[in-house]
């Protein structure tokens, strides 16, 4: 075979091979080394964000809960900080969710058990932050919210295979559930109705559930590459389209505008967050420029707030930005190292 | 330079020079290694997409799936260009050499690709080396291998392949339980198994040339090859059940809507069927020799019917969901390397490549069709009566595709004495 080879013999072409192995192997060896160095180095010296024992008093008080990301022992655990002082030491719970909601009463907590085979749990979580059930989930997490008053939990997930041109592509699932456990449906089943017709398109996906009331809630749709904001009635199961781009709606605690994402003609997944009035129609841009693949949250009638993942090599970090919702001003750094957001008032 | 798998035992008493024709040779067992390397590497990231889409730059939905179409047909448009320039050159190592290696350099662009547009960009670049490396790496593994041997040679190929598929996702969580949140180390270590894979091309595997001595083939020679009477009935074989073959996406949702056990453990339906599929490509492969091609290809068909009629139960229990797994994974032992064993022998040496990906070509868009197709009913109709509906037409399908392919292969290698892979020693 030598002739063929080109002018490496034989020999030569084993010793270039192993080089070739030494190198890459060696090389992507002392990466992982040199990242879990840096991890565990990150771990011990940091000692976290200042932490707070009080859990109780935090629970009594207006607060943010939050996925506390700061490295060290807390990384991943639910946090918590009272709104009068977001920057302050937080209060840490023993329960560790990748997203988290919460209500003054219940938080719902979605974590993944990693290993060869990932799998998810949704779980709802009573004031002492215990488990109170599990409830059904299929697929990837992606999206939480409890209703005002706590009766109602929405989830999104991503599920394998539900495009039918694709299979093995994603799609999504919006649940709707009591918090008693019991499943009121797929939302996705729901009739949508845009601009006074009936949408039937097989490729219609429905997610991130905003809830008004017991009955009301908006959410987005999407179908044929177009996405909606659209009103929902739990008992009529239809949803009717209010205005077209807009993902991820996020209610004021007002109950008069809607906050979300909005694509415009920025490249493929990059969003601007805007804010729409419920009343007028109007739009508003926000503030913030860089890009948010979140569903956010009202801090009060006046800022929204978000989760932003830090650039830099700790891709694992994230931190909580605010933005006035009148899009004037300039977003402001509200809780470091955190991650999902959700105000108890 | 060859290895020698071992026979069953039964084997055993075969004359030597029977013996030696069953040994596959050393350049498959390479090629079976780069593919495991690769699939490694790709597999790896593949399992944690998921994971890191949600965790680090969230998900996004819309219109990946339209996008996803376009991808199709730019692959199997590739696919066939691979299959022509590697047939064209005369050379197809380096053409796989190439795909290889833009597949290999796509696991280091994600290292700063950051939002949703990047990461569409790196996995197209993947899936462009994947068409562009296919068909000449098979017209490689055709030219290294005695003809009679071919459903063996492409058998260990696919089962060296498919054991990467299972190692790499294993590798993957393995990383991520000892360096929590690095998703870069995955990305990296992913490149390294890529780079070994294309040293392993690269280096050891010989620069066969898929038609010693002969003319370069020009493109019209290369089309009335495919378009000619010898590949003719088998492509329209391969068409016709291409179109009745769901993905197996749909039959796993069918299965994890029936219980919740199959809800929750759904990426391991994934898995085990790559495990009958890994146990069985060998088997087949060997049985294709020895019974033809066309024959193990229709059979394989057959146990796809089965897997659509126990989808289509009501409930059949676990027993019942790895049963389905099992015909799954039948299913692609006894069509995927054993397409390509029977159409490397029908086409000449020099448009060898071509023709691979030609059928390659039919079956993935024939498949794509049948997916849309199969897509649409299951909306209008439900799931199970738009199974049913292909079942029926398959167990049609399966006889009409019989008689098409009736004695295309019948194992006479002494019929084509010009037919000696080159570069091979007699």
């Amino acid at each position: 075979m030598s002739g063929r080879m080109g002018g490496l013999g034989p020999r030569a072409r084993l010793t270039a091979l192993a080089v070739v192995l030494l190198v890459a192997f060696l090389g992507a060896g002392g990466y992982v080394w040199q990242a879990r160095q840096d991890l565990t180095a990150a771990r011990t010296s940091a000692t976290g964000a200042p932490t707070r024992d009080d859990l109780a008093v935090v629970r009594d008080v207006p607060h943010l809960v939050f996925r506390n990301t700061a490295l060290g022992a807390d990384y991943g655990r639910v946090a918590m900080v009272p709104l009068s002082a977001p920057a302050g030491p937080r209060a840490v719970t023993d329960a560790a969710c990748e997203r988290v909601y919460a209500t003054r009463d219940e938080a719902i907590c979605l974590s993944a058990d990693r290993g060869l085979l990932t799998t998810y749990r949704a779980r709802l979580l009573g004031p002492d932050w215990s488990v109170r059930r599990d409830l059904p989930l299929v697929g990837t997490p992606s999206r939480a919210r409890l209703s005002p008053n706590g009766s109602l939990v929405a989830m999104t997930t991503f599920v394998f295979g539900d495009s039918y041109a694709n299979p093995g592509q994603f799609s999504t699932r919006t649940v709707i559930s009591r918090t008693t456990g019991a499943v009121i449906g797929d939302v996705e089943q729901f009739q949508l109705v845009v601009k006074g017709a009936v949408v039937t398109a097989v490729d219609r996906n429905l997610w991130g559930v905003t809830f008004a009331d017991d009955d009301r809630f908006y959410a987005t749709a999407a179908s044929g590459g177009k996405t909606w904001l659209v009103e929902g009635s739990l008992t009529a199961r239809r949803m009717t389209a209010l205005r077209e781009d807009a993902e991820c709606p996020s209610l004021s605690p007002d109950r008069t505008r809607i906050a979300f994402k909005k694509h415009g003609d920025l490249p493929p997944g990059r969003w601007r967050l805007a804010v729409y009035d419920l009343a007028t129609g109007a739009e508003t841009l926000l503030a913030e420029t860089r890009s948010v693949d979140d569903q956010v949250e009202w801090l009060d009638d006046t800022r929204i707030i978000y989760a932003l993942p830090r650039g830099g090599a700790g891709t694992a970090t994230s931190d909580i930005w605010s933005s006035p919702a009148d899009g004037r001003g300039a977003p402001e750094l509200l809780v470091s190292d955190a991650w999902s957001p959700a105000v108890v008032r | 330079m060859y290895v020698t798998l071992r026979d069953r035992p039964d084997d055993a008493g075969t004359s030597r020079a029977r013996s030696a024709v069953r040994h596959v040779s050393g350049t498959v067992v390479l090629l079976g290694t780069v593919s495991l390397l690769t699939d490694v590497s790709s597999e790896m990231v593949a399992s944690v997409l998921p994971l890191y889409l949600t965790a680090v730059v969230g998900l996004s939905p819309v219109a990946y799936g339209f996008l996803d179409g376009i991808y199709q047909g730019v692959s199997a448009l590739v696919r066939i260009a691979g299959g022509y320039v590697g047939d064209r050159g005369q050379r197809p190592k380096w053409v796989a050499v190439t795909g290889y290696a833009a597949s290999a350099l796509s696991r280091l662009a994600m290292l700063p690709a950051a939002g949703f547009a990047a990461i569409t960009a790196v996995v197209t670049a993947d899936r462009l080396g994947k068409g562009l490396r296919t068909a000449p790496r098979d017209a490689l593994i055709a030219a290294a291998s005695q003809p009679d041997v071919l459903g063996r040679a492409f058998g260990v190929h696919r089962a060296l392949d498919t054991l990467g598929a299972a190692i790499g996702p294993l590798v993957a969580f393995a990383l991520l339980a000892a360096v929590p949140g690095s998703y870069d180390s995955i990305f990296v270590v992913s490149f390294a198994f890529a780079i070994a894979g294309v040293a392993v091309l690269a280096l050891l595997v010989p620069d066969l040339p898929t038609a010693a001595g002969a003319a370069r083939a020009t493109l019209r020679e290369v089309f009335s090859e495919i378009a000619g009477r010898g590949l003719r009935r088998p492509l329209l074989a391969a068409a016709l059940l291409g179109l009745l073959t769901i993905g197996d996406g749909f039959l796993y949702l069918l299965l994890q809507a029936r219980d919740d056990v199959t809800a929750r453990y759904f990426p391991l339906l994934y898995v085990g069927t790559n495990i009958a599929y890994l146990t069985l490509a060998v088997p087949l492969g060997l049985l294709a020799d020895r019974v033809g091609r066309g024959r193990v290809l229709v059979a394989g068909h057959l146990a796809l019917l089965g897997a659509y009629l126990l989808a289509a139960l009501p409930s059949s229990g676990l027993g019942g969901t790895l049963a389905v797994l099992l015909l799954v994974g039948t299913f692609y032992a006894a069509t995927d390397g054993v397409l390509a064993a029977l159409v490397s022998r029908l086409v000449a040496a020099r448009a060898r490549g071509s023709g691979i990906a030609a059928a390659q070509t039919t079956v993935a868009l024939a498949r794509f069709a049948a997916s849309v197709l199969f897509g649409l009913l299951w909306s209008i109709q439900g799931p199970r009566p738009a199974l049913l509906l292909f079942a029926a037409l398959l167990a049609v399908a399966v006889p009409i595709a019989a008689w098409l392919l009736h004695g295309i292969d019948r194992p006479t290698p002494a019929t084509l004495p010009g037919a000696r892979p080159s570069g091979v020693p007699a």
